[in-house]
């Protein structure tokens, strides 16, 4: 198996803070990877590192073998990463297929001679473009108006657009910010069965989720971080039973023993 | 937790807008009634008076297609952006002053330096925030202008004149007023064309999702700074080829007509009539530029009337008058095939 | 030598005092006030109407009636922001940044040819002119007038300067500028702050409108402009947002001039601070005084 994402040594620091302390770990082909960790451990902020968004302070990532540490995003994205933000980052007064054909930005078939003359590249381009996102508006199971702004469509909805434009991008690494929040439970049971869906596309995902039973249910392997680091890895079976994560979430002195729920 | 999912709470205008109006401006027609209108308007009043105003109308329409690229498309606050009419009219001005030659020959030249100012003027800014964009090409503006005034090559303050015209084959003489009409409508119907078909293309599409969010944008690949630069290029291009055709309507530059009211009253079209709507542009651009004219008492105080209207317009229509619309037709059944593009994944 | 740096730092103090305006608000709300220096130029009208309507004003007594009108000219400047904050600029709040920005463009042009169709499109003398010996210091040419004029805008920052370090409403404006949230949900009533500062702001700049009449002695309805722009370097260059970097940044630009007319020529002025602007903004956009600031998504 090949390595589709590997992370080594990875730092991050703003100011004194270090958000990311050396995290390392690789994602292989048609693999579900869940990173967990409560607020603040440096889920995001790694996330972040891998697509470009934050100079990491040193370590280095490298996608499908690709050296890509302190690259701009779009040049990442060029690479194979597409990703989705913890809230959402849609284009509000765009239309829905207009948000999903932005993923496609990279399959071009078209220049600005083209758009200026109508050329018949142009025409079979813009219909491919628009083919394409209502094929993956259908993927995601998108049910409602297409053409109209996306931000008149409701949070659940707009969640799966954000997921269509990233699949859009056709990458072979998929990154998602907390997939599943502020969704209810028959919205996260299909969403458990789109990332089986995508998975079989042949993308690998790497998730950041709060709602243990997803994760549990979902991932192959897991990764647990805790103030920047990584402290432990394993199957959901391991994680379970790994007691530096029961502290991690439950604090050292199991008291009260409170349930951590979807916390 | 669940309970925001809840489709009901979704705004209900989910559908097109549907007054008459609405779709009668949105029709395919408006652009060839726009068109008929402007080949008919000298049948009406021909006077020299009449030409020359609607040929200035003209050349306005064409400066403000070509701002809404950059703030309408790419949602950049160009406060400078007659500066690239200036070098298209003074490299177009010397060049066919020097050499004798008609302006027409003037073109790849003026394409050259536009392109070139657009570069100076957006490679270092454009990585700025936007409010300092704004300030930055205002200050460009200036820096152009006050150039021009002070070097002997534009002429100094009185500017270049008796520039040779368009174009002369044999009969047919380009600086008839109403031949030169004719021209510039044809031309900046072209260019409108040109700038409106660029916004519905791929490249207007990023323009749009890096005025929207930026982040998101790069996200997807899309180099926005690459994105931004030739949304000036194209700003630049159309501002400069406005620069030959001013020139050749008036057979003179001057730095006068650079300052940053002009550049203001560009923006103010493009602003009222609807940011990135082309339609609407070239509407704001006609009533500002041919209002004025049309009710003289209207004439001494219109600045002041435009300024209000800008903060009105803001407060109460953020998007401008007619901004441009969020919806598009969709497919009209349910495609069952998955595209052969989209099935290959992972290559 | 010493005359370019004297003529410097009197033209810097007037940027300076405009740049205070700026950067106050800038720092505040994240709005360029692009209309700011139209405020200076309604100072400058204002402080016209009043001693045009005191009728004729002995010599003797000019720097008394001066220093009244001045009042009086900044409180009515001071009005007139709040007034534009109010109805151009805080219905847009949250709006995004490109719609404020034109909303400022349009409070400026309808200033600007408010005043033109008010006064009239021609520049006016001002009815009062500051008059006074001329001392040799150090081998520059100073004046009275311009040693009066530099005392009253160096009082008027150091009267600032104490508000803000020292008094709570000062002490709300930092506290804004770091987190608006925050402080309104610290019970700090941000509106009648940000209220209170465009007042300030405005009435700095009302102030240096009136100076600028009365050393000048002739006013126009678009002579904000060019000032406006140039506060706007100033206030770049000592760091937008910090209130100490405004006067620096003033009294820099002052002496980048002065050096810069000298070199080049007096029509390059303009030019060569436009440059520094540019370059500042490209090189670094904090400023000499601002500070780096990490930006996290």
């Amino acid at each position: 198996m090949t390595a589709v994402l590997e992370v080594k040594d990875l730092q991050v620091a703003f100011g004194g803070v270090k958000a990311v302390d050396g995290l390392s770990f690789s994602a292989h082909e048609r693999e579900i990877i869940a990173v967990i960790g409560p607020n603040g451990a440096g889920k995001t902020s790694a996330f972040n590192c891998i697509t470009g968004f934050y100079r990491p302070t040193s370590g280095s990532v490298r996608i499908k073998g690709l050296e890509t540490t302190g690259k701009r995003p779009a040049d990442i994205a060029a690479v194979g990463v597409t990703r989705t933000f913890q809230n959402l980052r849609l284009f509000p007064d765009l239309t829905v297929l207009d948000n999903v054909r932005a993923g496609m930005h990279l399959y071009g078939g078209q220049n600005w001679a083209d758009a200026i003359l109508h050329t018949p590249r142009f025409k079979r381009s813009e219909a491919m473009y628009t083919d394409e996102a209502n094929y993956w508006l259908d993927f995601v199971g998108f049910e409602g108006a297409r053409g109209v702004p996306v931000r008149n469509l409701s949070y659940g909805q707009q969640k799966r657009v954000e997921i269509a434009r990233a699949l859009a991008r056709k990458a072979e690494l998929l990154l998602l910010d907390e997939p599943a929040a502020g969704l209810n439970y028959s919205e996260k049971q299909q969403l458990l069965v789109l990332c089986g869906r995508i998975r079989d596309l042949g993308t690998s995902i790497v998730l950041i989720e709060h709602d243990m039973g997803l994760v549990m249910e979902l991932s192959e392997r897991i990764i647990v971080m805790n103030f920047g680091r990584e402290i432990a890895v394993g199957t959901p079976a391991e994680v379970k039973a790994n007691p530096a994560v029961i502290e991690a979430y439950l604090g050292k002195d199991d008291e009260g023993a409170q349930s951590n729920g979807d916390a | 937790m669940s309970e925001n999912v809840d489709a009901t709470l979704a705004p209900q205008r989910l559908g097109p807008p549907r007054s008459p109006i609405s779709r009668l401006l949105e029709s395919r027609l408006i652009g060839w009634v726009a068109l008929a209108a402007a080949l008919l308007a000298p049948f009406v009043t021909a006077s020299p008076y009449s030409l020359n105003v609607m040929t200035t109308a003209a050349i306005f329409v064409l400066l403000a297609s070509g701002l809404n690229i950059v703030v309408g498309y790419c949602g950049l606050l160009d406060l400078g952006y007659i500066a690239f009419m200036a070098v298209g009219a003074y490299t177009a001005g010397i060049i066919s002053k020097s050499f004798e030659l008609p302006l027409l020959f003037t073109i790849p030249a003026v394409l050259v330096m536009t392109i070139l100012a657009g570069l100076i003027i957006g490679a270092p800014t454009l990585r700025l925030r936007s409010d300092y964009l704004a300030i930055v090409t205002l200050g460009f503006g200036e820096i152009t202008r006050i150039t021009a005034n002070n070097l002997s090559v534009t002429g100094g303050p009185s500017g270049i004149f008796g520039i040779p015209g368009l174009l002369k084959i044999g009969g047919l003489d380009v600086e008839n007023p109403a031949v030169l009409y004719y021209l510039t409508v044809l031309v900046v119907s072209l260019f409108v064309l040109a700038s409106a078909r660029l916004g519905k293309s791929r490249l207007g599409r990023a323009w749009r999702f890096v005025r929207e969010d930026e982040d998101a944008a790069e996200a997807m690949g899309i180099h926005t700074y690459k994105v931004k630069l030739l949304a000036y290029i194209f700003g630049a291009i159309w501002g400069g080829l406005g620069g030959v055709l001013f020139a050749a309507h008036l057979s003179a530059v001057s730095p006068q007509s650079f300052i940053f009211l002009q550049s203001a009253l560009v923006l103010m079209a493009v602003v009222l009539g609807g940011m990135g709507n082309m339609r609407g542009v070239v509407i704001g651009a006609l009533v500002i530029s041919l209002l004025p004219e049309l009710l003289r008492d209207f004439a001494s105080n219109r600045y002041l009337v435009f300024g209000l209207l800008l903060v009105v317009v803001m407060v109460f229509r953020p998007q401008g008058f007619w901004p441009a619309r969020g919806y598009e037709r969709e497919r009209a059944t349910v495609d069952v095939d998955p595209p052969a593009v989209a099935t290959e994944q992972g290559r | 030598m010493t005359q370019l740096i004297w003529d410097g730092l009197f033209v810097g103090s007037f940027y300076a005092l405009i740049a205070l305006g700026y950067s106050m608000v800038y720092g505040i709300i994240k709005l360029l006030n692009f209309a700011h220096g139209d405020i200076y130029m309604l100072g400058a009208f204002i402080g016209f109407a009043l001693l045009t309507s005191m009728g004729g004003i002995p010599a003797s007594l000019s720097l008394g009636a001066l220093l009244i009108v001045l009042l009086v000219s900044m409180l009515i400047t001071g009005g007139a922001g709040v007034l534009i904050e109010r109805l151009a600029y805080r219905p847009l709040r949250g709006a995004p940044r490109l719609a404020v920005l034109i909303s400022a463009v349009g409070v400026s042009f309808s200033l600007e040819y408010g005043i033109a169709a008010i006064a009239g499109p021609n520049p006016r003398a001002y009815p009062i002119r500051l008059e006074g010996g001329v001392f040799e210091v150090l081998g520059a040419r100073a004046s009275l007038p311009q040693i009066v004029l530099m005392l009253i805008a160096a009082g008027l920052m150091v009267a600032l300067n104490f508000y803000i370090q020292k008094t709570s409403t000062g002490r709300a404006m930092r506290s804004i500028a770091l987190d608006s949230n925050a402080s309104l949900l610290m019970g700090i009533n941000v509106n009648a702050v940000i209220t209170r500062t465009f007042f300030i702001g405005s009435a700095l700049a009302g102030a240096a409108g009136v100076m600028a009449g009365a050393y000048y002695g002739k006013i126009d309805f678009l002579m904000g402009f060019i000032i406006g722009l140039k506060a706007f370097t100033a206030a770049v260059i000592g760091g937008i947002g910090n209130i100490k970097g405004a006067m620096l940044g003033g009294l820099v630009l002052g002496f980048v001039e002065a050096f810069g007319s000298q070199w080049f020529g007096g029509q390059w002025r303009d030019v060569f601070s436009f440059a520094v602007l540019i370059l500042f903004l490209t090189l670094r956009p904090t400023g000499i005084l601002g500070e780096r600031v990490t930006e996290r998504m």
